[in-house]
């Protein structure tokens, strides 16, 4: 064993950990904060595969901004588990067997002759000047430019679909939009008038004030 | 028409930001007016309220006569005062007590006096250590009175002529 | 020297090596730091025709270090209804890819720790992690405030990420690579040669979103003390308090660092004439980002907080059509007789 394989094995133990855990904690921010953990060995496993460019898109986009969105939304619920886990049990004759299902499903493929460590070749190294980044867009807007194009255009979609499903013109909503006013100028508020100090006093009033003093 | 797409474009150069940072620039490099405080000190009225201070009359006599006014007129309450004939048939205090915590010195104590006794001062910048430390008694008063007669007695005859 | 250490230590030499440039690279990060702190309050002193701290040491030059020694003495409390484990980690996730981030930058001709191909790539993973110190020491101090703050800040971080992602996007396409070394060696000749020219408007927004992502002022509604009290970090006391502002301020001299190697040309000098290039690319870089973190300094002494919503909008609405627009007509001009433009 190199170097490597020790890597390999620690980030491994971590992740199955980190997995483990995500479904276990019976806090939902701990197993939230348990799956960035996934994502982040994960993506020291796709280093090791000699995938940089995969691995930090893997650390951007899923740690960097859909967990984020994640906790968001865990943190903001206060989820009580303890009632989530009533009946938890119940289920066991239909999760049964599609656990079994699903586990069989598993070893069929990974055991299958199409799998495994001596059959999938190591990742050959790469020398100093080769760039993951450009032969993956390079291979992106070759062979794969029909999918690729196809499934950015579904994203679009379900972007705007999703927008046009939320946005909705309350007529008793009091928002007030931000872009109206920040245009607001000093002019539209106040009038500068200009006036001279220099005001005649009526004689009556300096009589009074003269008394006083 | 015209001025929405000025609007737009300066608000684009970021015109306005621009010049609130032009201004703060200005005043980078302008002359501090910070008062470096124990070395310089900003010019002080004659008329300051600051620390009492009990005054004695030239030949030594306290002129503290307890008559109370002071103690009567205290908003605060700051002031304790109990009295006594002293053996030359004078009345004299045996306690003259002012508590600056409860002290919000408004100088009417210093107004009220007829024989300028209790006196503000010009010192601001005391302090206390422990509990009780500025709970000021008749000789730490007369005590301050004594210390800084001149400067009392100075600014005293500054301000007679407004009295 | 070096060759004997090499000897000495066999086959853990690379790790010992690489070790002393960590710290290396870490020591000047914190000493800048700790000095950015005093030069902050210096400037903005200066500018509200103040002196700011002028007595420990001659022009206030060890307090830094005094308040730095003040906050290490003081007690770390931690609030008793909240999660322990998360409240302590909360810090330590703020800072660790705030220096982390360090390890791709390049400070000149071959001094950079670790030469990535996707070193770019690198420092934005890196930065859109650091968002986690943040949003974990909001939710474990267990307070609305520091949860208030929390939540703020990261809605910032992740709205900002994008536009400044974009920004980044466009010197990508002049420069043909994400090696960072590679984009400064792009930029070589003279100011003029510098991205911030071709992409002027990337650049603006990229610095202004480089504020946002930092949380600093204007857009600092993430600890907006009069709103909510000190946001994320309320509880928080110490040295634990301590490494928030460490690693806030390490972050802006990154992003700083950043903006210079993508839009000023990195190590490269003003002109490439004699007595410019005699000053070593170090220096060069030295002093860009010096440059760049004043005006982080001279932002905070001049604006005024942004509403939250109207940061929502300027980043949303505002920075991220202006970047699009910009890439669209780099992407358009690069087809043109006009690319060598964007060399």
């Amino acid at each position: 064993m190199n170097f490597n394989d020790y890597v390999f094995y620690v980030l491994a133990a971590i992740l199955l950990f980190a997995g483990l855990r995500v479904i276990t904690s019976r806090n939902p921010v701990h197993a939230a904060l348990h799956l960035v953990l996934a994502f982040f060995t994960a993506a020291g496993i796709w280093l090791l595969l000699e995938a940089e460019f995969l691995a930090i898109a893997l650390v951007l986009v899923y740690v960097g901004a859909v967990m984020v969105l994640f906790l968001f939304v865990v943190m903001m619920l206060d989820i009580n588990l303890d009632k989530l886990r009533e009946g938890f049990w119940e289920a066991l004759p239909i999760a049964l067997p599609v656990g079994i299902l699903m586990t069989l499903e598993m070893v069929m493929i990974l055991g299958s002759k199409h799998f495994g460590v001596d059959r999938v070749a190591a990742p050959t190294p790469h020398p100093a000047g080769y760039s993951n980044t450009a032969e993956l867009g390079r291979q992106l807007y070759t062979d794969y430019l029909l999918p690729f194009e196809l499934a950015s255009v579904v994203l679009l979609v379900a972007i705007v679909a999703a927008i046009a499903l939320t946005l909705r013109d309350r007529k008793d909503s009091k928002f007030i939009d931000p872009a109206e006013q920040v245009k607001v100028k000093r002019a539209d508020r106040i009038r500068m008038v200009s006036m001279p100090a220099d005001v005649e006093i009526p004689a009556a009033a300096e009589t009074e004030g003269k008394d006083k003093a | 028409m015209l001025a929405k797409i000025k609007t737009v474009l300066s608000s684009l150069m970021l015109v306005e930001l621009l010049k609130g940072m032009a201004l703060t620039g200005r005043y980078f490099f302008a002359r501090k007016i910070t008062i470096q405080f124990p070395e310089e000190r900003t010019p002080m009225s004659p008329r300051f309220r600051g620390l009492h201070a009990l005054r004695r009359y030239p030949n030594g006599e306290e002129r503290c006569i307890a008559c109370k006014l002071c103690e009567a007129v205290c908003p605060a309450m700051a002031i304790t005062i109990e009295s006594e004939q002293r053996e030359d048939n004078t009345r004299r205090t045996t306690r003259y007590d002012i508590d600056l915590t409860k002290c919000i010195f408004c100088g009417f104590c210093e107004e009220s006096c007829p024989v300028d006794s209790i006196v503000e001062t010009r010192i601001f910048d005391y302090h206390g250590e422990k509990r009780g430390d500025l709970l000021y008694t008749k000789p730490m008063l007369l005590a301050v009175g004594d210390k800084y007669e001149t400067q009392i007695a100075a600014d005293r005859s500054a301000d007679a002529k407004y009295r | 020297m070096i060759a004997f250490m090499q000897n000495l230590l066999g086959p853990a030499w690379p790790v010992v090596w690489t070790l002393v440039k960590i710290i290396a690279i870490v020591a000047p990060i914190m000493g800048a730091v700790a000095y950015l702190t005093l030069a902050e309050r210096k400037v903005i002193g200066f500018m509200q025709v103040r002196m700011g701290p002028n007595r420990v040491g001659y022009f206030g030059l060890l307090q830094p270090i005094a308040d730095g020694l003040k906050l290490l003495m003081k007690e770390i409390i931690i609030p008793s209804a909240a999660n322990k484990t998360l409240f302590l980690l909360g810090p330590v996730l703020a800072i660790a890819p705030a220096l982390a981030a360090w390890a791709v930058v390049p400070f000149d001709v071959d001094m950079i720790l670790a030469d990535i191909d996707a070193g770019l790539l690198y420092i934005l993973a890196m930065t859109s992690v650091a968002v986690y110190g943040v949003i974990i020491a909001g939710w474990a101090s267990n307070s609305k405030y520091a949860f208030l703050g929390s939540l703020r800040s990261a809605a910032q971080i992740v709205s900002y990420e994008i536009a400044m992602g974009f920004a980044l996007v466009g010197v990508l396409m002049c420069a043909g690579s994400l090696n960072l070394g590679k984009i400064v060696v792009a930029q070589a000749g003279g100011f003029w040669q510098w991205y911030w020219l071709p992409l002027f408007p990337l650049f603006i927004v990229y610095f202004i979103s480089a504020v946002a992502e930092t949380n600093r002022a204007p857009f600092d509604v993430a600890e907006g003390e009069s709103e909510i009290v000190a946001g994320f970090h309320v509880e928080y006391s110490g040295m634990a308090f301590a490494v928030f502002f460490l690693a806030e301020y390490a972050n802006m001299i990154l992003v700083c660092m950043l903006a210079a190697i993508m839009f000023l040309g990195g190590w490269q000098p003003l002109l490439d004439v004699a007595p410019f290039n005699m000053i070593p690319g170090f220096l060069w870089l030295i002093i860009k980002v010096a440059l760049l973190l004043f005006f982080f300094l001279w932002f905070r002494a001049t604006f005024p907080r942004y509403r939250y919503d109207q940061i929502m909008r300027l980043g949303w609405k505002v920075f991220i059509p202006i970047t699009l627009v910009w890439i669209i007509v780099v992407g358009g001009l690069m087809q043109t007789p006009l690319a060598y433009l964007f060399h």
